[in-house]
């Protein structure tokens, strides 16, 4: 039992060793070796939760010999093992599901390079959850901000291209900002590790000293990390980078890149300030007005595009927007509504976009809305995908997107009158706009129509095929299935302060 | 030209002499210097092809242009300026804020520090109290770091490298043809230099928990002597000893041993276990434990991606 403390340092290792070995292995042979370390990550992270939940306490776990300050040290419990498990599940799904596309993609020779990259996100995006200092955070900041770009730009066309440079500028703005942030407080509080951080700033925010400093780092890592998660006037970069890189760095992008850096903004909220002084300091009434707006215009956008990927996008933008808003509610509830968003946006996000990979292949590889009409009778299995993801989006119930919406609807009441109408109007308002557009693409893949595009079958693709029906499934239990989740979460959350 | 004096007058002056040597038009021993160029061919794209070139482009890049695009552009123009100044007076006032440098009471000046000074050396060692915060207090930090040059190597990899076959038979177009070669004045440096700066380069690795220096700027020394190398005598040369084969396997060992070690010193030292590497006499050059092995590691790594990247952006390929 006591092994399995050593779960997430070997995980984290092991993609990263993993992600070496690959660098010279022919394509074929990485892919493989990338799906082994997937499942042994899942496993291991399946193994941490289990651990975590026997022992109902967050476990500290030295890395190296010399305990934190003075050493590395990583920090777990119910949270951030059901986080990796999640991340790493997806991660497994997408890849599966895009691999044939993956191969039209890219030159041949390099295939083992994205998968290299592939290793190096999933180390990085592990090392982000589960640290508990603050370089080695910034540190893995980097590797992630450097993957994403590769991914973005693997298939190396045209608008490829200038999407990643797009990203490149935004996400070095971000680290930079967030490096700011974190110097400022480095002078302020003279610590790195997350633990020893809050000591300090609690003393210096009753004494009232190095005020300003402090609401400056404050701000800075918050807007860092909002622009490298595409808060919604941060948002130029996504539409392109999800809309023109091959399918899995767009599933994988939208689902867990972003996500990652959230989920460090809400270690940071919790374990480096404090909700109270996050509260004293207005980012979270701030985070709520940039999360409302997202959410509608994020939609707007959605509805005027003619692209089907660069509409699943713009969707992203207003989902984003959804899970600000529950962190810029300030309450526990809204957090538990937010990191529940995380998850259940990530199974529909990367559902949707390779099921969409699967229309638009059924339709001449052509991606407007024109060519798609009656792509889910050439391509059944990508038809229900699509349809699932769509309807877990819209937030019908039997689906987990309607868990998310009725949770923060929930949270929503604990707060002050302003708040809560604004948060349910905006709330409303967004639904409907997301069932305008994504009702209006199911009924036009779903409109019978005499084309020559050819009919794809299951046993013409049939990784793509398993990785839609276990995503369907994943989606299913997350929409009947949730409270479990939400038990576990909300135990997570109280560890986590 | 001179504005003030006529052509002929202004030839005279030594103003004229210097901008000529500056421009290296004449050499002051050799006289005129003529510039050699070589061929380069006049491509001719008939109208159909300069259609399909635009077509293409359209379809793959964005066109900015109108009256809207203009008045936006200068819009944006004076609001980044803005911007830009606000910000740089928020720092400013923040940064008159903050604790002063160099007075004893600052919030860094902590037990994290104290400790580092004075128990470091028994603790990890290394006399250079840099080498064992870096690669054994945070050892794990330095992996990721060393992992961030790997990453940005593949990346470069990812959109600039081309098969080994397709440089050789010049389907790729490529314009180090006409670049000077065998510059005699560059090859006898550079066969003076090389293997001075080769021999510094290690010199500072294996020393670098003794004195200053150690993987990172070592590692750096040899990829410029790696460079300089490459840049006299050409990448045929280079080729004999270092290519894509020698490249993977130096740098995929070095990567593959510095995640061992790493991994075993992180289990021992998590789970309290003895971890049976001696720590040595500080001072001497086999001491300091996991150190020196990961100096050694972190040089490799970061003078293979010196190079590799110099390499791929000249060549698409190693």
């Amino acid at each position: 039992m006591e092994i399995m403390r050593n779960f997430p340092c070997i995980s984290i290792i092991l993609c990263m060793c993993s992600a070496i070995v690959s660098s010279a292995l022919p394509g074929k042979w990485a892919r493989r070796l990338n799906v082994t370390i997937v499942l042994a990550v899942i496993t291991l992270s399946g193994g941490t939760l289990v651990y975590s939940l026997a022992k109902g306490y967050e476990t500290v776990y030295k890395m190296g010999r010399f305990p934190a300050p003075w050493g590395n040290e990583i920090r777990f419990g119910v949270l951030e093992a059901i986080m990796a498990l999640f991340f790493s599940g997806i991660l497994l799904l997408s890849v599966l599901g895009g691999s044939k596309k993956l191969k039209e993609d890219i030159d041949n020779f390099k295939e083992n390079l994205y998968f290299v990259l592939l290793d190096l996100l999933l180390s990085s995006l592990l090392a982000l959850i589960y640290t508990n200092d603050l370089f080695t955070a910034y540190v893995f900041v980097e590797i992630c901000t450097i993957a994403a770009c590769g991914l973005i730009m693997a298939s190396e066309r045209g608008r490829a291209i200038e999407a990643a440079t797009r990203y490149m500028i935004y996400a070095q703005i971000g680290s930079g900002l967030l490096l700011f942030g974190l110097c400022i407080l480095y002078d302020i509080t003279g610590h790195l590790l997350m633990s020893n951080i809050k000591t300090q700033v609690i003393i210096l925010a009753s004494s009232g000293q190095y005020h300003i400093p402090l609401v400056i780092s404050i701000v800075f890592i918050g807007t860092g990390l909002a622009i490298k998660s595409a808060l919604f006037p941060f948002h130029a970069w996504l539409p392109d980078s999800y809309g023109y890189s091959p399918v899995p760095s767009a599933a994988i992008l939208s689902s867990l890149v972003s996500k990652g850096y959230i989920f460090l903004l809400l270690k940071i909220f919790y374990r480096v300030f404090g909700l109270n002084i996050i509260q004293e300091s207005h980012l979270f009434n701030i985070l709520l007005i940039f999360g409302l707006a997202g959410m509608i215009f994020g939609s707007v956008s959605a509805i005027l595009e003619q692209d089907i990927r660069r509409m699943i996008a713009f969707s992203s933008v207003a989902q984003i927007g959804y899970i600000y808003m529950g962190f810029g509610m300030g309450i526990r509830s809204g957090m538990v509504a937010a990191v529940f968003h995380i998850i259940s946006h990530a199974a529909s996000k990367s559902l949707l976009f390779i099921s969409s990979a699967g229309l638009t292949d059924a339709s001449g590889k052509n991606k407007t809305f024109k060519d798609l009409t009656g792509a889910a009778y050439r391509n059944k299995i990508a038809g229900a995908a699509f349809t699932t993801g769509a309807l877990s989006m819209v937030g019908v119930p039997l689906f987990s997107g309607f868990i998310s919406k009725l949770l923060f609807a929930k949270a929503a009441f604990e707060t002050n009158a302003m708040t809560m109408v604004a948060t349910l109007v905006c709330l409303a308002i967004s639904t409907i706009l997301n069932a305008v557009y994504f009702l209006k693409t199911v009924a036009r893949i779903y409109t019978p129509a005499t084309t020559e595009y050819e009919t794809i079958r299951f046993k013409d693709n049939i990784p793509f095929g398993v990785a839609c029906i276990l995503f369907i499934i994943l989606n299913l239990i997350l929409g009947l299935a949730s409270d479990p989740l939400v038990e576990f979460i909300n135990r997570g959350l109280m560890m986590f302060s | 030209m001179s504005r003030i004096k006529s052509e002929e007058e202004f030839r005279k002056t030594g103003a004229y002499r210097f901008l000529r040597w500056y421009r290296g038009t004449k050499d002051p021993y050799i006289d005129e210097v003529e510039m050699q160029e070589g061929e380069i061919p006049e491509q001719k794209l008939t109208n159909e092809e300069i259609e399909r070139d635009k077509k293409l482009a359209k379809e793959q890049a964005y066109e900015y242009q109108g009256k809207w695009y203009k008045a936006y552009n200068k819009l944006y123009f004076l609001v980044s300026i803005v911007f830009c100044i606000t910000l740089a007076i928020v720092m400013l006032f923040m940064t008159g804020r903050l604790p002063k440098i160099g007075t004893p009471d600052r919030p860094s000046n902590n037990e994290v520090a104290q400790v580092y000074i004075e128990n470091g050396i028994e603790d990890t060692g290394a006399v250079n109290i840099v080498a064992g915060m870096i690669l054994n207090y945070r050892a794990f930090d330095t992996f990721g770091e060393t992992c961030v040059l790997f990453i940005a190597t593949t990346c470069v990899m990812m959109l600039l490298m081309k098969k080994e076959e397709d440089i050789r038979s010049g389907k790729i177009a490529n314009d180090r043809i006409y670049e000077p070669k065998n510059d005699q004045i560059l090859q006898k440096v550079a066969f003076v230099l090389v293997p001075v700066i080769f021999i510094f380069g290690i010199y500072v690795i294996l020393n670098g928990h003794i004195s200053p220096g150690g993987g990172f700027s070592g590692g750096a020394l040899i990829g410029a002597g790696m460079i300089l190398y490459v840049s006299a005598f050409g990448f045929d040369k280079m080729q004999k000893f270092f290519n894509e084969e020698t490249y993977k396997v130096v740098k995929v060992a070095a990567l593959c041993t510095y995640c061992a070690v790493i991994t075993y010193y992180i289990y021992m030292g998590a789970n309290d276990l003895d971890n049976h590497i001696p720590l040595g006499t500080p001072g001497m050059i086999f001491s300091a434990g996991i150190i020196l092995w990961l100096n050694i590691f972190v040089g490799i790594e970061v003078a293979c991606t010196m190079y590799a990247f110099y390499a791929l952006f000249r060549r698409n390929g190693l």
